[in-house]
């Protein structure tokens, strides 16, 4: 069995906001090991059948119940909650159909690595999930998440994470993902976190507040009070801070806020708007757009501020942007043949080509973490949320509403994330699809939410 | 004046105009800089409005707004009407400056109706200025499709949104 240790990253550990769920070693599972390499390969884009399997996935039990300030106030409680979320994570995604603690019979603590095969074979879970809550001597917890295959009677794949009771959650979500990663193929995504703008108040008069919420909606929190008009967030790759557009003093422009220090800065000193930031994958640059006399172009600015690089110089409006994963090149958004359609351009501003030609405008481009697609507003009729590839080829449409706009990707490209607004009353809601356009749902957000922004998975 | 919208929403509050009910009330108020000078008429005599107050603006002028067609931003003939009648109540009070905002309907991205109501509050500024309105007596800021004044989802409703709007300050 191999030791694997989680190594944090010194800039990592700086950044106050986050908090590294520690990997540690784990005892091994009586059941035979299955070869790593032997795992289920598909994409979500496809119909396959690892899509329908039945996940057993038992309350995780506890070698001594203690008590803990994580949710449910011991650790015996707290295993239940943990299988709840991992459970809720797996199943609201559309992209299995699990069976969570509530519906299952408990486990005993030494079953966790040694399961009893059989009683799961008789209940037709072809995987099953187990795992452990520890308290440990430092206040910390240890989780143990295991995933064995019930057929093959084998173990698939098992970690251990170490966390503070306040981050529990961060726990369940690396167990989601490793199962999810092992079964799908896919890289992981479920912990992660979402910017967004929660809206309350009438159609004329909305109040929109920056917040920010894991994944599932769990740990919500307003940043901005409502008083200044806020739009348009998105997390920097570490975290650590969200460029936003606000109305403060009354005018757009475009801030940055610390989340550790609650600090936020102008990122550019103007006397014209500025809007729709970006980041690079990097984090060292910043893109926006600003309006001079009404043109509107793209530039790019250090992230820590300074001198600002023209991209763009079309006489239209060019707005938006989104880098590639490497860096490289950048999709943005231009008017200058009469309507709105996406461009690719180099990461400098040159060889600007023009990509879609689907016939009706394209709007708000958001490449891909993967880079293989780029997501976008289609917009002919109704407003739907589309992919495309990077040559403008293959465009399908995900959504059918009449307002979905502004995607933004998983961590692992593999879900789009967008608003709807609901025609009149002008009630917004933030929904996902997955690229197969199928498994479509609202996320629940305690107000209303528009303008997500969701960011990498945490280290 | 670094705080021209601030002020003009304090003047329409104050003034209770119905055709400023969309302005923004609730902008953060700066603290110890502010001073707004109101030109609220004390006295409650049916005398007309102050001149050179918004309310007078608002009684001279054809109209303090300008209407666009979809995606549109150039200034038509009705508007050009407008427009010289909002540049006549300028020539008369030459200290008064003016804000204009630029608004879209809610059929359009968010980011591009930022700089869409941008084009269409400069295309309103630029024609104020062919008349010989001093520049620096005009500042510009769009709202995007973030405060509409017809709350419909129709064509009626997107027709009264794209528009841009004359307020006058101090």
């Amino acid at each position: 069995m191999k030791m694997r240790f989680l190594v944090l990253a010194a800039g990592l550990v700086s950044a106050p906001a986050l908090v590294a769920a520690q990997q540690t070693t784990l005892p091994s599972s009586t059941a035979a090991q299955a070869p790593a390499d032997e795992g289920l390969t598909g994409s979500v884009s496809d119909e396959n059948e690892w899509q329908d399997l039945g996940i057993a996935i038992p309350a995780f039990p506890t070698n001594a119940s203690v008590a803990t300030a994580a949710e449910g106030g011991n650790t015996e409680a707290l295993g239940r909650n943990v299988a709840r979320v991992v459970f809720n994570d797996l199943r609201n995604n559309g992209l299995f159909k699990p069976v969570g603690p509530d519906q299952l019979p408990a486990v005993a603590f030494p079953q966790v690595a040694a399961p009893t095969f059989d009683t799961w074979r008789g209940r037709s879970a072809e995987m099953l999930v187990q795992g452990f809550v520890k308290a440990n001597d430092d206040g910390k917890l240890t989780v143990g998440c295991y995933l064995y295959d019930v057929a093959l009677g084998s173990e698939l794949a098992r970690q251990g994470y170490v966390v503070k009771p306040e981050e529990w959650r961060r726990a369940a979500h690396k167990c989601a993902d490793m199962v999810y990663s092992r079964l799908s193929g896919e890289s992981p995504f479920f912990d992660s976190k979402i910017a967004y703008i929660a809206e309350t108040g009438p159609k004329d008069r909305r109040r929109k507040q920056l917040a920010i919420m894991d994944s599932d909606g769990a740990n919500h929190r307003f940043i901005t009070n409502g008083q200044a008009t806020a739009l348009t967030p998105r997390y920097s790759p570490d975290y650590s801070r969200i460029v936003y557009l606000s109305y403060l003093n009354g005018a757009p422009r475009i801030y940055v806020y610390n989340i550790g220090t609650g600090q936020q800065t102008l990122v550019t000193q103007s006397a014209n708007p500025t809007f729709a930031p970006r980041w690079s994958p990097d984090g060292r640059w910043i893109l926006y757009s600003m309006a001079i006399a009404g043109n509107t172009d793209i530039y790019r600015v250090p992230a820590t501020g300074g001198q600002s690089t023209r991209l763009t110089d079309s006489p239209g409006i060019d707005v938006g942007g989104s880098y590639s994963p490497d860096g490289s090149k950048i999709v943005f958004e231009s008017d200058r043949s009469g309507s709105q359609q996406l461009y690719v351009m180099d990461a400098d501003g040159s060889n600007q080509k023009r990509i879609s030609f689907f016939g009706g405008r394209a709007a708000t481009p958001e490449w891909s973490p993967r880079g293989d697609q780029i997501a976008f507003t289609h917009i002919g009729g109704n407003f739907r949320i589309a992919v495309t590839d990077p040559y403008g080829k293959g465009m399908r449409f995900l959504t059918d509403s009449w307002q979905d706009e502004a995607p933004t990707w998983s961590p692992n490209g593999r879900i789009v994330q967008f608003f709807r607004t609901e025609r009149g009353s002008g009630k917004t809601g933030i929904w996902q699809v997955d690229l197969t356009g199928r498994n479509e749902r609202k996320l629940n957000t305690p107000v209303d939410g528009s303008d997500p922004a969701w960011g990498p998975v945490l280290p | 004046m670094n705080r021209p919208i601030l002020i003009a929403g304090l003047a329409a509050a104050t003034l209770s105009l119905g055709a400023c009910a969309s302005k923004p009330k609730t902008l953060p108020p700066e603290p110890g800089t502010t001073t707004t000078t109101q030109t609220t008429a004390q006295n409650t005599q049916p005398a007309g409005p102050v001149p050179g107050s918004q309310a007078d603006f608002i009684a001279s002028v054809m109209s303090d707004t300008v209407n666009f067609d979809t995606d549109r931003y150039n200034i038509d003939a009705s508007d050009q009407g407008i427009l010289q009648s909002q540049a006549s109540w300028l020539a008369r009070y030459p200290n008064k400056s003016v804000t204009i905002e630029g608004h879209c309907d809610e059929r359009g991205t968010r980011d591009y109706n930022i700089a869409l109501g941008e084009r269409r509050a400069n295309s309103a500024k630029n024609y104020l200025v062919s008349l010989g309105v001093n520049p620096s007596r005009i500042t510009v800021v769009s709202y995007g499709k973030e405060r509409p004044l017809a709350l419909g989802s129709d064509e009626e409703s997107y027709a009264r949104n794209r528009r841009a709007v004359t307020v006058t300050i101090n």
